[in-house]
């Protein structure tokens, strides 16, 4: 299931709000990561919405704090409050956020069917980000923070995360 | 304030605070590096859950309640879990056959609760859904390697499954506040997920050659309030803080 979504973010607001990382992933922005839902100014006062990425995820709380403070350097008031629907899915990580994390030696979440191949049926599919052979081999079904996974490569031989998909 | 959607859904997120609470006292105390980092995420999510519904439920509460308070605050009688997600770490066989009988059961209701009438269950539930799918996979592996293992992990994993059977009936219990629920077209009939479940789990433990024990007695109680002697040691180590030093702030 595709869901359409309209991200209803004010132009003027993107270049602030691309400055605030995930702080578990310092190499995503919030808006690759596509947490942020809403940005608009009301009545001198700009209202971000936010969706979390697990409900548990720690990072949020962190978020909402850093976007606050980020305004508040241009004088500018900020509220965060956090939305929960539409759920957040690996969909939304645009494909700069994609390459930003392999770079930063996670691999990028595989389409839902591959990644059900790759953590269930243990198909070597997941490309190592160091050395991108495919020769690889999950150790863990969680890694590092919930949305993770733990692999091996066994070309190179270095582990490194994999980013679960999330439909 | 509508006492009986509250309580309803206290019904649902005492369950995933006090099976989260369980699961991070394996915080640096799980059999090996992964297992511990799994059932800690796991926690993690389930507390995660459990905050969304303690926002909603403080929200309903028209200023009476805080998240914070509704967690840490209330006595053993007024938390609404059942008596299977306070049973003890006794062993890993005992953490995943514990784990196992809830995420089955929990998959099962968020199904149903993704179509509540009511707009913020219902997306809490699809949220939800993402996640405890992941659990049960998990779960359902591990119940699969310990009973298909060893000699020592057969006996152990089928002597958790022996003891914690009786704790699965209590899921189907409706109290006076989810009979409303469901009429109000808000809750789940938990009822109507008991043939669904034990089908689940039948398979699983067969393949795992696990038995099923005969049981014709089942315990409950949780929903009620009426819990097990391990509830008053779990509720001192979660409340530790605020009872300590009360209104504290992190
Ligand atoms: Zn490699």
């Amino acid at each position: 299931m595709k869901i359409e979504l309209e991200q209803h973010i004010a132009p003027q607001l993107i270049s602030v709000l691309e400055k605030i990382h995930d702080p578990e992933i310092p190499v995503l922005s919030i808006m690759d990561m596509g947490v942020v839902r809403f940005a608009q100014i009301v009545d001198g006062i700009v209202q971000v919405k936010i969706t979390p990425t697990y409900s548990g995820c720690p990072a949020m709380d962190v978020v909402g704090d850093d976007i606050v403070k980020e305004f508040k350097k241009q004088d500018i008031e900020a509220n965060v409050s956090l939305v929960l629907s539409p759920a957040w899915t690996t969909d939304w990580i645009t494909p700069k956020g994609r390459k930003a994390l392999e770079a930063y030696g996670i691999a990028a979440p595989l389409e839902e069917i591959l990644d059900k191949e790759a953590l269930l049926e243990n198909k070597k599919i997941v490309k190592c980000p160091q050395c991108t052979s495919t020769n690889t081999k999950m150790i863990s079904q969680f890694g590092s923070t919930a949305c993770k996974a733990l692999f091996k490569c066994e070309n190179c031989l270095e582990p490194f995360d994999y980013f679960k998909c999330l439909k | 304030m509508d006492n009986s959607l509250y309580n309803y859904i206290l019904g649902i997120s005492d369950n995933t605070l006090i099976l989260g609470q369980r699961l991070s006292e394996l915080c640096g105390h799980g059999p090996n590096l992964e297992t511990d980092i799994a059932c800690t995420n796991i926690a993690l999510d389930l507390l995660g859950q459990t905050r969304s519904y303690y926002q909603y439920v403080a929200k309903l509460s028209e200023g009476q309640s805080t998240e914070d308070d509704i967690a840490f605050l209330r006595t053993e009688r007024e938390y609404k879990n059942i008596l299977l997600v306070e049973q003890p770490n006794t062993n890993f066989g005992y953490v995943i056959i514990r784990q196992f009988f809830y995420d089955v059961f929990h998959l099962l209701l968020l199904r149903e609760l993704q179509n509540s009438k009511d707009e913020t269950l219902a997306a809490i539930a699809k949220k939800g859904i993402k996640e405890v799918s992941y659990h049960q996979r998990f779960s359902s592996d591990w119940v699969k390697r310990l009973g298909d293992g060893t000699k020592t992990s057969h006996n152990k994993i089928q002597e958790a499954v022996d003891d914690l059977w009786k704790f699965t009936d209590e899921l189907f219990y409706l109290t006076e506040d989810d009979k409303s629920a469901v009429i109000s077209g808000i809750g789940v009939d938990v009822s109507l997920l008991k043939s669904s479940y034990y089908q689940i789990v039948e398979e699983v433990l067969q393949e795992a050659t696990l038995t099923i024990p005969e049981l014709k007695w089942f315990r409950k109680g949780g929903k009620e309030g009426i819990h097990s002697e391990h509830m008053g040691y779990l509720l001192s180590d979660l409340q530790y803080m605020q009872r300590t030093y009360p209104n504290m702030k992190w």
